[in-house]
């Protein structure tokens, strides 16, 4: 009836994945509770679950991404504590629950954080700054957002149902085939990230569409933001990778359900072959992840430096270069594997090249900020502490791209500091400046100030201390993933790291308390202008936040820089004519990405523990949900043209003010 | 300094990307077959992963039979020729769907998917006497490969039955509407689509397949 489930399945003997499940389980149960008593359910079903407003999406994503980053981080502060009491004993984790950590840490933080961050952000600000209403497809942005966040659910129910995979995130065979890996851990991987990995590929497809099909009048290619650039080049990658993705965990899951030998040991199996696969996916997918926080670099520096952006068309060529050049260098993740000097060179000269185009963006920030009126904000900050963390990440990335110096270095710590050095500081540390930046948009009111530069202080201080002593028990031999060690010479610097991940610590709960001190305080941080930084791309030449149709008039652009243009116009000739307002069709919410992942999550967790009856059902509910939403005969509403008008001339009227103020400066 | 008036060479003119008198957003239809257009890239890329399995794993048969003693050249050319019509019958839907003809679009329709079922029934009947033979995906590498990659395919047409008996029943029920009728123009992308990816199965894994 139940397949491989029962209450075995259940790790009573196991304390620490026991208590932390409990805790989230009363924590969510709580907030349910309150969300039904105080009667927030219905406001929340149509105006969050059900939306098909990108904005909305947009910050359903980040929140998901936020909420994963205190799992994937609790992983890694565990680990951390573990490596410092490992020496000459077995720590506080065993050894297959010290392995389940490793894993879903990684699997966590590149899929659940780092991708719903920066989907999320595109999400928000890439039809704003085309100066359209929304992305193509509204209802697939809305399943594509539910499905990942169905993956991030399967994943976090493997805590205390099963187990996850002990395998690394990435499930190399022949360890996660079903020979050396019987359990349902490799399985709850494999399924959450072939969801969530559809999820992604929906987002990515309707992206490219939106900035190839949908831009406002007037806005050419060569006049986007670099953000929308960057997000084209992001979203291509997305679309050619994650196939790639899909197609290898297939080939696993088929060798690990019904006996086939892609990978295996036996009959004729290739597990290199996996190696490469899924390294044409990986490799990709760290550029995925980079390109769209390089776009925010480039909105934050030239935002914040008052100048337009330097080099702009080296930036479009150097971001698609980057693009194309990504896809050419997967095999640097295995120079070990043996391929030969002659294809090891011409991977590892690929992969010093990608440098090139890279160094390009970091001299084109620091000559927007040269004799530019910087302001020192928080995302600013992030920016600045991008550049030098990103320029030490890229160095030492360059150092493994040399051939004969992996093969020392290969998946020992020094790896480890390398990839997390690129990772935080260039993509996590992107998505914070960009949160920061867009938050005001998303919601009327700023971030305070002062905690978000404690937070920003903690965060690089403890970057560096939890990440430099890694590049030096790399160079010491210490090899990833060790649940314990004998080696006297590795205990400092693993003391060391602890402490800063302690460092992080604090940065975390200043960005809590950020948070929670901004929403207290959010009359005196209000932005009433919907510029308050002033802005220069369109999202900021709306209200904060956008009404649901985001311009009430389509604007026009006649240059980059499209909203600086407007503003330099009307201070020089004044406000034109009131222009007449036009009603707005605008697609109605529908349930269609909710129940679509609620049938998805049910598929998952029936194909983990074998419960076929549940699969069929659930395959027969997410085909009905489908045929239910293409029956439907009403996909849009008309907002009239007097409450479009009303809105903005509320705007209007609220920046009248700025506009003036801009002038005087 | 003037931020509006930083230059814009011809050169990009040329190209396509410096479009000053760019008139705004697409109309729905484009928008719709566009992005319908950017998922079949997609699926081709999954595709293509499939392909590239096959051709590592052709040799790794562990003893087992290859292809050359497995395949019927003369059940893929029937194969061949019932996809091939089931996709003229499409192209013959979309015609009645453009002069919104429902007799002609439900008989082109019907033709479509008795073709489509008729492939799979032969897809089906080779895979199953594979298997009676001893010769299932679990036997070797190199049928693992295979099973997966013709598999793949097949189970799309599956997939696309399906979704033609829900475009029968829809036009049926609710008429030539503009999103219907752009709901169609994807399905027909993807049916077609189907045969692109049937033209290289055919070659790489039947026609090569039998010469080794």
């Amino acid at each position: 009836m139940f397949g491989k489930l029962s209450w075995s399945a259940v790790p009573f003997d196991q304390p620490i994945p026991l208590v932390a499940g409990g805790v989230v389980l009363v924590v969510i149960l709580a907030v349910l509770v309150w969300v039904v008593v105080a009667g927030h359910l219905p406001y929340l079903w149509r105006e969050w679950i059900t939306s098909v407003d990108h904005k909305r999406i947009g910050v359903m994503y980040t929140l998901l991404a936020c909420v994963m980053l205190l799992r994937g981080f609790s992983d890694a502060i565990m680990m951390r504590a573990q490596q410092a009491v490992a020496f000459h004993s077995n720590g506080f984790l065993p050894p297959e629950h010290y392995n389940q950590i490793f894993s879903a840490h990684g699997t966590i933080m590149i899929f659940f954080v780092a991708m719903p961050f920066v989907i999320g952000l595109m999400n928000l600000v890439v039809p704003l700054q085309l100066g359209v209403r929304d992305v193509a497809f509204p209802t697939l942005n809305s399943v594509g957002f539910w499905l990942t966040a169905t993956g991030a659910l399967l994943v976090n129910v493997s805590l205390v149902v099963g187990e996850f995979a002990r395998t690394g995130w990435l499930p190399y065979p022949p360890l996660s085939e079903v020979t050396y890996s019987p359990g349902v851990g490799v399985d709850y991987y494999l399924w959450s990230l072939q969801i969530s990995g559809l999820g992604t590929l929906v987002a990515g497809i309707n992206l490219v569409t939106t900035v190839l099909k949908i831009r406002t009048r007037g806005m050419s290619y060569m006049r986007m933001p670099m953000f929308c650039w960057t997000t084209l080049a992001s979203n291509l990658l997305i679309i050619a990778a994650f196939p790639i993705l899909t197609a290898t965990l297939a080939m696993l899951i088929l060798d690990r359900y019904l006996g086939f030998h892609f990978f295996t040991n036996e009959a004729g199996g290739n597990m290199m072959m996996f190696m490469n696969l899924i390294w044409a996916w990986g490799h990709p997918e760290v550029y995925i992840l980079v390109l769209p926080a390089f776009g925010i670099f480039s909105e934050v520096v030239s935002t914040f430096s008052g100048k337009p952006l330097f080099g702009y068309r080296s930036m479009v060529l150097a971001t698609m270069a980057i693009c194309v050049i990504s896809f050419m260098v997967w095999l640097h993740h295995f120079f070990t594997m043996g391929a030969g000097p002659d294809v090891n060179a011409i991977f590892g000269i690929a992969s010093m090249i990608i440098a090139v185009p890279t160094g390009v963006k970091i001299y084109n920030w620091l000559f927007t900020m040269f004799a530019g009126r910087i302001r020192f904000t928080t995302p600013m900050m992030w920016s600045i502490g991008f550049m030098v963390t990103f320029i030490l990440g890229g160095l030492t990335g360059v150092l493994v791209a040399v051939p004969p110096a992996d093969f020392l270095l290969h998946n020992s710590l020094f790896l480890v500091a390398h990839f997390h050095n690129v990772i935080i500081g260039g993509v996590l540390f992107g998505a914070f400046a960009g949160y920061t930046y867009w938050f005001p948009k998303a919601f009327g009111f700023r971030l305070h100030e002062g905690w978000g530069k404690a937070a920003f202080w903690c965060w690089l201080i403890g970057f560096y201390v939890a990440f430099m002593p890694l590049y030096a028990v790399g160079f010491l031999g210490m090899t990833r993933r060790m649940q314990h060690y004998d080696v006297a010479a590795w205990k400092p610097w693993l003391d060391i790291a602890s402490v800063g991940a302690g460092l992080i610590l604090a940065g975390i709960i200043c960005q809590i308390v950020q948070l929670v001190v901004s929403i207290r305080d959010r009359e005196e941080l209000r932005d009433v202008t919907g510029d308050p930084w002033d802005g220069r791309s369109l999202e900021w030449s709306t209200a904060s936040p956008p009404p649901v149709f985001n311009f009430a008039i389509m604007p026009n652009v006649t240059g980059e820089d499209a909203y600086w243009a407007m503003k330099r116009r009307t201070w020089k000739e004044g406000a034109g004519k009131e222009p007449s307002y036009d009603p707005i069709d605008m697609p109605r919410n529908s349930p269609t990405g909710f129940v679509c992942a609620f049938f998805a999550t049910v598929m998952g967790f029936a194909m983990i523990w074998h419960i076929w009856w549940m699969v069929i059902a659930a395959l027969i509910g997410a085909y009905a949900t489908f045929v239910v939403f293409a029956w439907r005969d009403h996909d849009e509403y008309e907002i009239p043209a007097e409450e479009v008008a009303r809105l903005d001339r509320a705007n209007i009227a609220a920046r009248r003010g700025l506009v003036t103020a801009a002038g005087s400066a | 300094m003037s931020v509006v008036a930083v230059a814009h060479g011809p050169d990009l003119r040329l190209i396509g990307l410096e479009d000053a008198g760019h008139e705004g957003p697409a109309s729905k239809r484009i928008i719709t077959g566009y992005g319908f257009w950017i998922f079949l890239l997609s699926d081709i890329v999954m595709f293509s992963c499939f392909f590239a399995a096959y051709a590592v794993l052709l040799g790794q048969t562990a003893g087992g039979p290859s292809g050359a003693e497995l395949f019927n050249l003369r059940n893929v050319a029937i194969e061949t020729a019932f996809l091939l019509l089931s996709s003229f019958a499409c192209g013959m839907a979309s015609v009645a769907a453009e002069i919104r003809n429902h007799f002609w679009f439900q008989i082109a329709m019907a033709v479509t998917c008795l073709l489509g079922l008729g492939f799979l029934a032969i897809e089906f009947r080779e895979f199953a006497d594979l298997v009676a033979r001893g010769a299932g995906p679990s036997r070797s590498a190199f049928l693992s490969a295979f099973f997966t990659l013709v598999g793949c395919h097949g189970a799309h047409v599956s997939l696309g039955t399906l979704w033609l008996l829900t475009m029968m029943a829809q036009v049926f029920a609710k008429g030539f509407r503009a999103d219907i009728q752009r709901r169609f123009l994807c399905f027909a992308l993807f049916w077609h689509a189907l045969d692109i990816i049937w033209v290289a199965i055919f070659s790489v894994v039947y026609l090569l397949g039998s010469a080794a």
